[in-house]
């Protein structure tokens, strides 16, 4: 049956672009993952490289789309074929996975490595550990708390670059009379949320989002401040264009670096389009973490290790494990990618001045800030996500019925 | 005993009848199965009972997914069969370069929906779309919102659809017109009937085949329709452009709720049992009725 399953799903599977590559070494291993793009490219390879020097072979599997990359490794495991290792994100995306036994322990190479000694902050630790076990690898930590901001607009506007939300809507409506968009947001589900997630948590802090999304507390949500949250969403989203709808992140992006618009509330993967783009950080453009405490969120990727009939491929993937984390390869990696490493005693030298923000905030432990995500399954987020989305687009939502319908959401039990 | 009577043709269609069996059959009964549990990425047999379905109406989402299969159904159904016909009228009339329009409203069908849906994301986005050049070439007060008006947007996919079905619906009813004889025009004209009305009250009720077999084709995109809105506006704004085949898709891939999506494909599934039914009821009747005559 599971077979069956297996063949029903990849019929409807989305046609993938697969890039598969090969060359000789003594252990073999095969990695799903979704980066495709140019400096994601860059930083996979600094894994494939770091392996093949080991004088292994890296079967490179790329699959545009992180759904597309979790539901082939999904299906692979399923059907009885899973690849050495697999991306998800840091979350509860794969905890059915290790329920069902499907993945392999990585507890042998983390005890003997000592992975909880370095592995920082430590709750990253707890995403990967089950019952005492370590069953992932955490690669790097990416934050959503990020505002970009296009600096010559502000000048030209004669205002001062905005620290929160406020002083953003304060200035919003001066910079429209200039003809330019005051707010670039692209109208898909994850980018709404997104910037909801870090309207919310500017607002609220990080305790009371702890307190609504760990421990689903409904007295928290329905004291009042939440509705804040909602109409400062709101507010916000008068400000964006009517090409919003179905708008890509990175060309939303764009549009803050050309300054046709002045700011873009995006995770920090939007560095690299300014980098790209030839611009230098805190000259050309800010990177402003809002709120008046400061919070770095915990996102990013990490690996697991499907557990294979073959005893051999254990040996591998503990192998490939334990070059993950090695401080040298992270370094690598992470300087490729600009996200922040799993440990701290990595060579951070080559960071500019936001990476080099995200990096003291993030010695400081009451500036971490966990996500929904890392608490909930996907079905629990998207329908929050969901109820989101309908409010930003549907006008005649009110914030009365929406916080009616996060309650539901919050009680399902999901 | 017709179960025997050919023996060497049912023997070269035991394969495809064991297949329908096994993976339509079987499938459906395996969805119905784990639509009764809890599973979310992957399927676990763990018995929750109806509650999967009970989520599954209170959702806002699944109402405005099933509107919109009903908004879509209706205009993409009637805008091809109207529009249609009225092109075939017109090429009927003896037209000079007939086999170069007859192409030329072709043509999109010969485009699978996702070109469609991209081609029209392009034409009714504001930004830089027909709007856009519009306003460059001086009317400014020209508006076409519907792509990101979330009221106006399932309305901008039934338009999509029509502009490619239509030329598909044309052909079947030009074949139609012409297969009409001379002599009933010509006693047409005798009796002083003037043309719009011999097309509509004479015509068209000769051509009925003709429209049952575009309804049919055209009603069985209809439930299928999925990779056109992907393209088109991935189902927003917000979710105002949702079907009910995104919802078991983004159920079953991005979300993980593997219980959920068998839930929704099983009302899926009963829903268009309830409406073909009937109809294959009296199309099979019909069909016997006039094999007898």
């Amino acid at each position: 049956m599971k077979k069956f399953f297996s063949i029903l799903l990849t019929l409807f599977l989305p046609l993938s672009f697969t890039n598969v590559s090969k060359a000789a070494g003594h252990m073999e291993a095969e990695v799903i993952h979704w980066w495709t793009s140019g400096g994601e490219q860059a930083a996979i390879s600094q894994f494939a490289e770091a392996w093949q020097e080991m004088g292994n072979t890296w079967i490179d599997t790329a699959i545009t789309g992180g759904e597309n990359s979790r539901a082939t490794t999904v299906n692979r495991i399923i059907g009885g074929n899973p690849p050495t290792a697999a991306q998800f994100n840091i979350s509860k995306q794969f905890v059915d996975l290790v329920e069902q036994g499907l993945l392999q322990s990585l507890e042998e190479v983390a005890t003997a490595e000592g992975w909880r000694d370095f592995i920082y902050p430590p709750e990253l630790i707890e995403t990967c550990e089950f019952e005492g076990e370590f069953y992932c690898v955490p690669v790097n930590i990416h934050s959503w708390q990020w505002m970009w901001i296009n600096n010559d607009v502000y000048k030209q506007a004669g205002l001062p670059v905005p620290q929160t939300f406020e002083e953003f809507l304060a200035g919003a409506p001066k910079i429209q009379e200039a003809g330019i968009i005051p707010l670039a947001l692209g109208g898909q589900t994850w980018q709404e949320s997104g910037m909801f997630g870090v309207v919310s948590s500017s607002i609220l802090g990080f305790p009371h989002m702890q307190s609504i999304f760990r421990d689903k507390d409904v007295s928290t949500l329905r004291d009042g401040r939440f509705e804040d949250v909602l109409s400062t969403y709101r507010e916000l989203n008068a400000f964006t264009d009517e090409g919003s709808p179905g708008r890509s992140w990175n060309d939303t992006t764009a549009m803050v670096i050309e300054g046709k618009a002045a700011m873009q509330v995006m995770g920090d993967w939007a560095r690299g389009e300014f980098a790209v783009a030839g611009k230098e950080a805190m000259v050309d453009y800010s990177c402003v973490i809002p709120g008046k405490e400061k919070y770095v969120a915990l996102g990013g990727d990490v690996f697991v290790f499907p557990k294979n009939d073959d005893p051999k491929v254990k040996e591998v993937q503990l192998a490939m494990a334990s070059m993950m984390v090695n401080p040298t390869v992270q370094a690598k990696f992470n300087n490729a990618k600009g996200s922040l490493p799993m440990r701290l005693d990595v060579d951070t030298s080559a960071a500019d001045a936001c990476m080099q923000m995200g990096l003291d905030l993030i010695q400081n432990p009451n500036a971490i800030m966990r996500e929904s995500d890392d608490w909930n399954t996907p079905a629990f987020t998207n329908a929050w996500d969901d109820i989101i989305s309908e409010f930003r687009n549907d006008p005649n939502y009110t914030v009365a019925q929406v916080m009616d319908d996060l309650e539901g959401v919050l009680t399902s039990g999901l | 005993m017709p179960l025997f009577r050919n023996i060497a043709s049912m023997i070269a269609l035991l394969p495809m009848i064991v297949i329908s069996l096994t993976v339509f059959v079987g499938c459906i009964i395996y969805s119905f199965v784990y639509s009764l549990t809890n599973s979310k990425l992957i399927p676990v047999y763990n018995y929750i009972g109806f509650d999967q379905y009970e989520r599954l109406f209170k959702q806002r989402k699944w109402d405005v997914a099933v509107e919109n299969i009903f908004i879509y159904g209706f205009v993409f159904t009637i805008g091809c069969l109207i529009i249609g016909f009225l092109l075939a009228v017109l090429i009927d009339q003896k037209i000079r370069g007939e086999s170069l329009f007859r192409t030329i409203f072709l043509y999109p069908y010969a485009m699978s929906f996702v070109v469609t849906g991209l081609v029209w994301k392009w034409v009714l986005n504001p930004t830089f779309g027909l709007e856009n050049s519009m306003h460059m070439w001086g009317f400014g007060w020209f508006e076409l919102d519907w792509l990101v008006n979330r009221d106006l947007a399932i309305y901008a996919v039934c338009i999509a659809a029509v502009w490619q079905g239509a030329g598909f619906v044309m052909v079947l009813m030009l074949a139609g017109l012409r297969g009409i004889d001379e002599d009933i025009w010509k006693s047409l004209s005798i009796e002083g009937v003037a043309k719009w009305k011999s097309y509509i009250f004479v015509i068209l009720p000769m051509l009925r085949p003709m429209v049952v077999t575009a309804i049919v084709l055209i009603a069985a995109g209809v439930v299928k329709v999925y990779d056109l809105i992907l393209t088109l506006t991935s189902g927003g704004p917000g979710y105002a452009t949702t079907t009910p085949a995104l919802y078991v898709m983004e159920n079953f891939f991005k979300r993980a709720d593997l219980g959920q999506a068998f839930a929704a494909s099983i009302i899926m599934f009963i829903s268009v049992v309830c409406i073909l039914a009937p109809w294959a009821f009296y199309e099979f009747y019909l069909r016997n009725k006039y094999a007898t005559n």
